[in-house]
């Protein structure tokens, strides 16, 4: 059974329609691409999946492991192991990284079923993802992405990712900002996390982060609909040729 | 068995050493009847059988507060109290009125020591089951107080120090809030039912931190609290009042008064969380609660910290101030006042330098939501023997929603030019992202609200003794629920 399938999503933000019919199908243990230029709706398609106020689906259903996804609220559709890296991550003052990141792992593990874990047994398992991600005690103990430089939000939302362990994540233009190193990094992060029955949906601008996590399929978005899929040697063909050559295909 | 007026006076003149029940109604009662006049005065002070001089200090109040005008300058909206409306003294609960076993208290109040994540024998407590039924809680308290006794600490209802104490008692009521300092104060000296006494002998760090909690039998505590604590040199004492549990009390004034000395080289730490009926969702029915809380820093070196964590109340009240007189003394206030629903607030503090190098601090941090107001009023006065006083402060407000309101009002005055005064204010809405974000990591609205609120108050929580603050950031989470969507 595939882990999510969208079937002719059409959603609209301010009364203006900007997903117009999007189909994807992804398998348990696959990382698919979108790409596309901006207003494609890449944002909104990450966003609808999230369940963000604002978003209004008008037509179409999301298969999430078989549940109905759109029925679901923001945060039980997180509980039940979807994950969104933002792009632009807030700052919540005060909240300690670790206070935050505990409150949430108890939350999702006691929708699984399992116990709590208390501060220390915590901080011990947060500690051991943290460091993969060049991620010290200091900043686990500054209030959360407050005064954070641009690389440290990315590394930050991967390392949430780490700890939460979900089914399904989005990780919206999580590359955006990054330079070299810090680049590689949040990849080698991200791609640890691959799995047999984890899956991903990368948005990006750049085909760059593709050579670090190697898309099992790769989707142009445009005008709000997919305008057409390939494998990872599509992301090279459309960075050589631009969108614009890939426009003729919307028509159909 | 009512006695006529007219005898008693004759006894009066007769007995010459003032007999003190010379009033008309039958002391024989349980309760004062409604209304307040020199008879009430005379019937509570016979009742807690106090000598002449505490009855006269009352009447003297009394007669006072009868020449006052209503303060009305605050940001608050209440109609006009009716004093005569009300009682003034009522019988405490026999043992045989007392709800046996937590099976017979409200399931809703129930709840909510749940969702605070209070013991079990702790509910009992606060639940008023009879005492003799709460065996852990009659043991814990004697063991307690057999430590302080060790130390010498003081630590007994006002009402004991009247007759246990009288010498430290009069050298020191009144002392830091005269009775005409302001009508409920006034109210409050000639009408007091019960508080804590407090004294802490030389060099003596009290072991532990002194709780209203353990003084179990205090009945009628909530309307007129009147307590004093005294901290000699070189002595050191932490003290929480109130609790965290929601407290329902049938008469709707409170007026408190609160007086802390420190001599030199002494520190009171004093510490508050509020969680009186709020009224219900229009504000009908609540507590109000209007308190004066100051404390002297007499000495030199010495050291008075007010923390208080204000979620109840229908009309909260209140300005916990600090008077710097020794030099290099230090006053510290730390407030978080929520609003929800239609509570109001106006709340802050009053430092007041006077001695050289004196120091003060104030963070406050007020929450609004609903269709609540809060108001900070802070007053820093440096007075022109304040050498090379200090101060900061740093007032944040957080509004929840589009019909609550937050304001702050801060006056500044110095007569010393070697002063240095510090002011900072943020006014900020819990954001629509802060919540999407949380709610995108699992946590419920509520969960969410409260570990954004619980950041945003994190300096002053962080003041508060351990076992108060772990308490008191659940209380928040709960004060805000169905705040937020």
């Amino acid at each position: 059974m595939s882990l999510i399938e969208i079937c002719d999503l059409h959603a609209t933000v301010d009364g203006k329609e900007i997903l117009k019919g999007i189909d994807l199908t992804i398998d348990a243990g696959e990382v698919h691409a979108i790409m596309g230029p901006n207003g494609s709706g890449k944002s909104t398609l990450s966003y609808v999946l999230a369940g963000r106020d604002g978003y209004e689906v008008t037509s179409g259903q999301v298969l999430f492991d078989g549940q109905n996804l759109l029925e679901m609220a923001v945060d039980e559709r997180a509980r039940s192991g979807m994950f969104l890296a933002f792009q632009y991550p807030v700052e919540i003052p005060g909240v300690a990284t670790t206070t935050f990141l505990k409150t949430a792992v108890n939350a999702v593990r006691e929708h699984r079923g399992e116990g709590a874990l208390d501060a220390m047994q915590f901080l011990k398992f947060v500690r051991e993802k943290a460091g993969a991600l060049n991620i010290n005690d200091d900043m686990l103990r500054r209030a959360l992405n407050v005064g954070f430089s641009g690389g440290e939000k990315k590394r930050n939302e991967v390392l949430q990712m780490a700890v939460l362990e979900p089914k399904f994540s989005v990780l919206d233009e999580t590359d955006s900002g990054l330079d070299i190193d810090a680049l590689k990094i949040v990849a080698d992060g991200v791609n640890a996390l691959r799995g047999a029955e984890r899956s991903m949906l990368i948005i990006t601008h750049y085909q760059r982060l593709l050579d670090h996590i190697v898309p099992d399929q790769v989707h142009i978005l445009a005008g709000g609909k997919i305008i057409q899929s390939g494998d990872k040697m599509l992301a090279l063909e459309l960075e050589e040729k631009g969108y614009a050559s890939f426009a003729g295909a919307e028509a159909a | 068995m009512a006695v006529s007026t007219e005898t008693l006076e004759q006894v009066n003149s007769i007995s010459g050493d003032g007999y003190k029940h010379g009033f008309v109604t039958d002391i024989e009662q349980e309760s004062a009847p409604k209304g307040l006049n020199e008879d009430t005065i005379r019937f509570i002070s016979a009742k807690k059988d106090e000598p002449e001089w505490m009855l006269e200090w009352r009447l003297k109040a009394y007669r006072y507060w009868l020449t006052m005008p209503e303060p009305e300058w605050a940001k608050v909206d209440f109609s006009p109290i009716d004093y005569q409306d009300a009682y003034y003294f009522s019988a405490p609960k026999s043992d045989a009125e007392k709800p046996k076993n937590l099976d017979e208290v409200d399931p809703k109040l129930l709840e909510t020591y749940e969702k605070l994540g209070i013991p079990l024998r702790e509910q009992e407590v606060l639940a008023g089951i009879a005492v003799d039924a709460v065996f852990d809680s009659v043991s814990v308290a004697t063991t307690y107080k057999k430590k302080l006794e060790e130390v010498g600490v003081i630590f007994c209802s006002f009402s004991e120090a009247v007759q246990e104490h009288p010498e430290l008692v009069k050298k020191y009521l009144g002392s830091v809030v005269p009775y005409a300092d302001n009508k409920h104060a006034c109210l409050n000296c000639a009408v007091f039912t019960d508080g804590s006494f407090v004294y802490i002998p030389k060099g003596v760090r009290c072991p532990m931190e002194l709780s209203t909690y353990f003084r179990i039998n205090a009945e009628n505590t909530g309307q007129f609290e009147r307590t004093l604590i005294i901290a000699d040199e070189g002595s050191y004492v932490s003290y929480l009042e109130g609790c965290t549990a929601p407290q329902r009390d049938e008469h709707q004034l409170h007026a408190a008064v609160v007086e802390l000395v420190a001599l030199d080289d002494a520190e009171i730490k004093y510490s508050t969380v509020q969680n009186w009926y709020p009224g219900d969702e229009e504000g009908r029915g609540g507590i109000y609660n209007f308190v004066t809380k100051r404390g002297a820093c007499r000495g030199n070196n010495s050291k008075i910290a007010w923390t208080q964590v204000e979620t109840g109340s229908a009309i909260t009240w209140k300005y916990p101030s600090c008077l710097l007189m020794g030099d290099n003394s230090v006053g510290e206030f730390y407030s978080v006042a929520i609003t929800a629903n239609r509570q109001q607030a106006d709340t802050g503090t009053k430092m007041i330098h006077i001695g050289k190098n004196t120091r003060s601090t104030i963070i406050s941090k007020g929450i609004s939501a609903g269709r609540a107001d809060q108001s900070y009023r802070g007053l820093v006065k440096v007075m022109a023997s304040a050498e090379g006083a200090r101060n900061f402060t740093q007032c944040d407000s957080l509004l929840i929603g589009d019909q609550c309101g937050a304001h702050t009002v801060p006056y500044i005055e110095t007569s010393n030019p070697s002063a240095r005064v510090e002011h900072e204010a943020t006014t900020a809405k819990i954001s629509e992202d802060q919540l999407f974000y949380c709610s995108q990591r699992g946590l419920s609205t509520e969960e969410a609200v409260s570990v954004i609120v619980n950041g945003f108050c994190k300096e002053v929580m962080k003041t508060l003794p351990m076992e108060f603050a772990v308490e008191a950031q659940k209380l928040i989470g709960i004060s805000l629920e169905g705040s937020v969507g």
